[in-house]
């Protein structure tokens, strides 16, 4: 690939504020800096980012010579889950908040640790960046060199944690750019249950650029429920890095609702590297505006005999752009796999557009593997038939609209999330 | 059963049945690739000033263009230097009839199955033989020349019909398209050229073979079919190399030209030396197809049943910029022992109202690697237009690969564009039920297969049906159990 000169002054800009950041002597995050520097920033040309123009966005928006912003938020109320009782981890503008966070499940069935600590005194060391590798994605790079702050969940064997963990990112733009690189590392032990919500939540005016990389890792038996809820209104530019690592036996079903933000980059990775797992991998994307949403999501079938069930769905308006990349693999002995995938979309105005992807890569014979992808607009006739019963034209559409994606909710239990995710859906709607 | 059983026992008894070399005396370039090797060629076939012009502009983009790396396909890296460039069997004249053709040749085709006269008199099958880059024989031409339509070698036509070539050359696939293009626009050799005129309905199907014979040679072949308004013709490519253990490269252009109304069908069956059952030797099939809709209810159809190649790279695609016109892609593409196949299409809606198909089935058997890789594009002006894609892959054995790589972007919302896409293999039950009823199980798999890919054999005229059976099961020889 052929940078152009911006790039590699951006690349060469970024590099200098690594060297201000306090952990630059540490070898580690010279590795992934060099792993950055080499793999370089995409630009249009670059088949995993040819729709995400993350650089330029960069470029244009943030200067990485300054130092990140202050904030003086003393409140979450606004951007917590009503009726929700649930544990919060506050990270404002990438820095961990003691003081805005709150724990709610006891010591026994939750604990966490600094990340930083943990590493040093090697209670997470068997896990950090174990299925994470630098050298995966160029954002993958820049978060392992650059990360402020993290947190070491883990959940201890045979154990259900009652209350849901919401992560919570804030990022303050009031003052200035707000720029946050953070991380998370969740280890489900055997048996286990949890909950866990990620949603980024943004104050002010000023482009925010938050680069996220987690790793969570199911082990055998265990149980995850992953609800990620991505509908910042500010200027974010965010690239999340997410791999979950399933063992054998374990359940998972995850939940990604995107709303809005500048660019939203996904790359979720589920690595089901165990016998008789199950993965339910829901989506849905509900743009408007200018909105760029982009989902990278890779389910890697590695052992045999295990059963995933794929479905993104995307709502396009204004001048918004959705971008789907399903990538599913069945590698060599992976046998007795079922995977199946489903990308839908639909495009409300002729200036929005959808470019997906859905892609197969099998290795083994004895699977059943599909994938289907639609495009297309409400039904004429069925908007048709609710006029014809007295319905305003703009609730027929929002009932329809309603119909196709409410589907994507299914795999959530918990009730208050599912009615709060329910209303957000609703509202977006009904501006349609 | 008895009698297919008796097909099955001989096909699987067989090696590569067209592996054999004939002794023509060739009269070749010397090796490598320079604007002298570009000029020499053009000299030799004695071409005018602009179409040497246009040769060197094509080379020198050629040199500043870089190999594709993204096809899913792996093959060591081609000496471009190493390679003979022009091979023309030595004749001082073309011949007039059948009878001036060199009888070698003629043997040649009796053992491929496509003997001029038999095909001349039984068939109605009008060929385009090309053996080794320079179009021996036309048969049916006068009969067809009655009808207005012009059927000839690409440097007949250069020769006679300039100014179609000088308007058409390029116009779908332009010389810079993409490396093998423009490798092509600056050495190739020969081909076929086909001119229907308004309002004519070609009365037979218009068929050409393909065939690379001396030892080193790359073939460059061109194909350039144009349509005029309201006309339509089907026209089949089959195509043969002899056994051979180097790799040879086989880098050919096809461009369709449709006007308003017009109807192009081109049908392929690729059954080139796929290498043998440890990978060694086979064609590198890296080919360029590109069909232009450029009028109103225009349609254009490209068939194909892929068996042969050690590696194939190949998108027939097609562009429709007239309102209401229509692309279809059928493709069955099967890959043994250790062949690549990179295949899928590309189509391209401009206009109103267009609609285009896709069915694609892969098969992929022994240590292969198949891939289905296929873009739908609705620009923004084509509204209410329409694609359905369906890519099917059945996989034999745990050592093969199948990989599906649909690119959909959507621009326009009154387009419903749809894919499907599965992975499957032979189930134990369907094997089972023929095994009950007598059927043995290389049996019950060519029947199997031939069910799985009926969608696409269907489309092919009845002659190349029939073949193409026979080359399913051929390739699948000895992939089960």
């Amino acid at each position: 690939m052929t940078a152009t000169t911006s790039d590699i002054d951006l690349i060469e800009k970024i590099s200098g504020a690594f060297k201000k950041t306090a952990d630059a002597k540490d070898n580690h995050r010279r590795e992934a800096l060099a792993t950055f520097q080499k793999i370089g920033l995409p630009n249009s040309k670059t088949e995993e980012y040819r729709f995400a123009p993350i650089t330029r966005a960069l470029e244009k928006n943030f200067d990485f010579d300054k130092t990140g912003s202050s904030s003086d938020i003393n409140s979450i109320e606004k951007f917590l889950i009503p009726n929700l009782d649930a544990s919060v981890i506050v990270f404002l503008n990438g820095i961990y908040s003691k003081t805005l966070s709150k724990i709610v499940s006891p010591e026994s069935e939750l604990r966490i640790s600094n990340l930083k600590l943990s590493i040093e005194n090697g209670e997470s060391t068997p896990y950090f960046q174990k299925y994470l590798a630098n050298s995966a994605d160029v954002f993958s790079a820049l978060n392992s060199a650059f990360w402020q702050d993290g947190i070491f969940i883990q959940v201890p064997a045979n154990t259900k944690v009652e209350k849901p963990l919401m992560i919570l990112h804030i990022n303050d733009a009031e003052n200035s750019q707000s720029i946050g690189h953070t991380r998370l590392l969740v280890v489900l032990q055997e048996g286990s249950e949890l909950t866990l919500i990620e949603r980024s939540a943004s104050v002010g005016a000023n482009a925010i650029f938050h680069s996220f990389a987690e790793e969570i890792i199911v082990k055998e038996k265990a149980t995850l429920d992953y609800i990620k809820i991505q509908n910042d209104e500010g200027k974010l530019h965010q690239v999340a890095n997410s791999i979950i690592h399933q063992s054998n036996e374990s359940k998972l079903s995850t939940f990604t609702l995107t709303m809005n933000g500048s660019l939203i980059r996904n790359n979720f990775n589920i690595a089901i590297d165990g016998e008789k797992c199950e993965s339910h991998f829901y989506g849905l994307y509900l743009l408007n505006g200018n909105t760029i949403a982009d989902n990278h999501t890779v389910v890697d079938h590695i052992k045999p005999n295990s059963h995933s069930n794929e479905l993104y769905k995307g709502v396009m308006d204004g001048n918004s752009k959705g971008v789907f990349n399903g990538k599913i693999f069945v590698r060599p002995h992976a046998q007795k796999t079922n995977a199946f995938q489903s990308n839908r979309n639909i495009l409300l105005t002729d200036t929005s557009t959808i470019n997906t992807k859905p892609q197969l890569e099998i290795w083994a014979d004895d699977v059943k593997c599909s994938h289907g992808c639609t495009t297309g607009q409400l039904d004429e006739e069925a908007l048709f038939y609710l006029r014809s019963r007295g319905i305003s034209h703009e609730e027929a559409k929002a009932m329809l609209l309603y119909a196709f994606a409410a589907e994507t909710l299914e795999p959530i239990k918990n009730h208050e999330l599912k009615s709060y995710l329910d209303d957000l859906i609703s509202g977006r709607l009904n501006k349609f | 059963m008895t009698k297919d059983n008796q097909v099955l026992e001989d096909i699987t008894s067989k090696e590569y049945e067209h592996g054999w070399a004939t002794d023509l005396e060739a009269d070749e370039s010397p090796k490598g690739l320079s604007e002298d090797t570009v000029r020499f060629i053009s000299s030799r076939k004695q071409e005018p000033e602009w179409l040497l012009e246009w040769r060197l502009k094509a080379y020198r983009n050629w040199l500043k263009m870089t190999e594709p790396k993204w096809p899913n396909v792996k093959y060591p890296k081609i000496n471009y230097q190493d390679i003979i460039y022009y091979s023309a069997p030595k004749k001082k004249t073309g011949p007039s009839s059948l009878d001036e053709v060199d009888p070698e040749l003629i043997k040649t085709f009796e053992k491929l199955g496509i003997s001029l006269t038999e095909q001349k008199r039984l068939s109605g099958i009008a060929v385009d033989a090309v053996i080794d880059s320079v179009s021996v024989a036309t048969t049916f031409k006068e009969k067809l020349g009655e009808l207005g339509i012009i059927f000839c070698s690409f440097s007949e036509a250069v020769r006679e019909h300039p100014e179609l070539i000088k308007k058409y050359l390029g116009s779908v696939v332009p010389m810079n398209d993409n490396y093998f293009a423009a490798l092509n626009s600056a050495v190739f050799s020969d081909g076929s050229f086909c001119y229907i005129p308004k309002g004519v309905r070609c009365p037979m199907e218009l068929s050409t073979y393909f065939r690379i014979n001396a030892a080193n040679t790359g073939q460059f072949e061109r194909t350039l079919i144009v349509a005029e308004e309201g006309s339509y013709v089907s026209y089949l490519e089959g195509c043969t190399a002899p056994m051979r253990d180097e790799n040879q490269l086989h880098a050919a252009v096809v461009e369709l030209y449709a006007m308003k109304d017009a109807e192009i069908k081109y049908s392929t069956v690729q059954n080139w030396y796929p290498g043998d059952k440890n990978g060694k030797g086979g064609i590198y099939n890296f080919v360029t197809k590109r069909g232009l809709c450029a009028g109103d209810h225009s349609k254009i159809s490209w068939t194909q049943v892929e068996t042969g190649s050690a590696i194939t790279w190949k998108y027939p695609s097609c562009v429709l910029k007239g309102d209401y016109s229509m692309g279809e892609f059928y493709s069955v593409a099967v890959t043994n022992n250790y062949q690549q196949a990179d295949t899928g299409t590309k189509m391209t809606h401009i206009g109103k109202n267009t609609r285009s198909r896709i069915v694609s089935k892969g098969i992929s058997a022994g240590k292969s690697q198949n891939s289905y890789r296929g873009q739908v594009h609705i620009m923004k002006r084509a509204t209410n237009s329409r694609n359905f894609s369906q890519c099917d892959s059945l996989l034999m054995g745990d050592q093969c690969g199948a990989h599906t790589f649909p690119y959909i972007d959507v621009e326009n919302n009154t387009a419903k564009v749809e894919h499907e896409a599965t992975t499957s293999k032979i189930g134990e039950d369907q094997i089972f039920y023929c095994l009950q009823r007598g059927i043995d199980e290389e049996a019950a798999v060519a029947l199997i297969v031939n069910g799985y890919a009926k969608e696409v054999l269907n489309q092919l005229p009845m002659e190349f049906a029939v073949e193409a059976q026979k080359l399913l099961a051929l390739t699948l020889e000895g992939s089960v159990g």
